[in-house]
């Protein structure tokens, strides 16, 4: 089944790279790119993605808070937070915050892990 | 004003930005390693900018007293990348790195070696991530320490010139609740910053490949 799938990141590069990664597992799957949180905010509500990957440090918002309040906002969405800043505090606040944490750069293993995991937890809560 | 001998494309800047992020990230984890505690880093801001501005920038600062922690580095790309931060934060980093409460004799004696391990983690983390991610090795000495005003720091070769440029990164960190502002100065040679500009549109390429045909929409 196509999934609709929005990528958050300042860096156009870093959207590219994650984009691959993506199209390597999912080439028939929908992909939207926001560079900020507000852009991520608009695309949820217009286009209601199945999954949002998106980066830690960005200028203004940072991925965690946007990710809490993105899964306040629908907590059906799958949210993973992808960052080299792999600092214990960051990913505990990232997985507080209902998102999962993916290292960057984010490799084709990594992201399959985090689609297999999230359609596992679906199955057994019945979404 | 001189003109630019060498300018990057909104892109191979992007990509630059990317890298140094992922650098210091990578830092951050090591650093928090050090100072047990979470380390708190800003999105770093990248600028080619000359040896004159970035005196100028520099000068800025609230205090003119500044502290280096400075490495030179040798393979595809030659240069020397300094970690540049007012003095009056040294203490402030030497507490954190030390840790528990230390006198005042233990942290003008343990200064040198704390600035030197703190630089050597940033440092390392951002020309390591780099090199790896450009696939280049690069040898890099051990750190100097040295104290200073703007200018001091760009006296050494590389030697400047009318056409020379710094790769100058600015960065933001809060250990234990203080903000430590800190910047990072990369002084390449021209024809280290055309190999990087090179290297810089191979990755592009190489990331690109695959998506620049998809079908995606781009803020």
């Amino acid at each position: 089944m196509v999934k609709k799938v929005l990528i958050v990141d300042d860096s156009k590069l870093a959207r590219m790279g994650v984009i691959r990664a993506l199209k390597a597992l999912h080439p028939d799957w929908e992909t939207e790119e926001a560079s900020n949180a507000e852009d991520a905010f608009a695309n949820v509500k217009a286009n209601l993605p199945d999954f949002i990957l998106m980066d830690y440090n960005m200028p203004g918002k940072d991925g965690i808070t946007l990710a809490a309040e993105l899964r306040e906002f629908d907590s059906s969405i799958c949210v993973a937070v992808i960052s080299a800043n792999h600092q214990v505090e960051v990913v505990n606040r990232a997985q507080a915050a209902g998102a999962a944490f993916l290292p960057k750069p984010l490799t084709e293993k990594a992201l399959a892990g985090f689609f297999e995991t999230t359609a596992q937890q679906r199955n057994a809560t019945g979404k | 004003m001189d003109a630019p001998s060498i300018g990057l494309t909104e892109l191979e800047l992007d990509a630059l930005t990317e890298l140094v992020n992922l650098g210091v990230s990578n830092a951050a984890f090591s650093l928090r390693e050090m100072v047990k505690e979470e380390v708190i880093l800003s999105v770093p801001k990248v600028s080619l900018v000359s040896c004159d501005e970035a005196i100028s920038i520099l000068g800025e600062q609230a205090t003119r007293r500044l502290v280096a922690v400075q490495q030179n580095f040798d393979g595809a790309i030659n240069g020397r990348a300094l970690l540049i931060f007012p003095e009056v934060n040294s203490l402030e980093l030497v507490r954190a790195v030390v840790g528990g409460a230390p006198s005042l004799e233990d942290i003008a004696e343990l200064e040198q070696e704390a600035l030197a391990e703190t630089g050597n983690v940033l440092l390392n983390g951002c020309l390591g991530t780099i090199a790896n991610i450009l696939n280049r090795t690069l040898k890099i000495s051990l750190p100097e320490v040295i104290y200073g005003e703007s200018g001091d720091f760009f006296k050494e070769p590389p030697p400047r010139s009318a056409s020379d440029r710094v790769l100058f990164v600015y960065i933001n960190f809060a250990l234990r609740g203080g903000d430590l502002k800190g910047y990072i100065a990369m002084l390449l040679d021209i024809p280290s910053l055309r190999t990087l500009q090179q290297l810089l549109k191979e990755l592009i390429e190489n990331i690109a490949g695959q998506t620049s045909i998809s079908k995606t929409h781009v803020d």
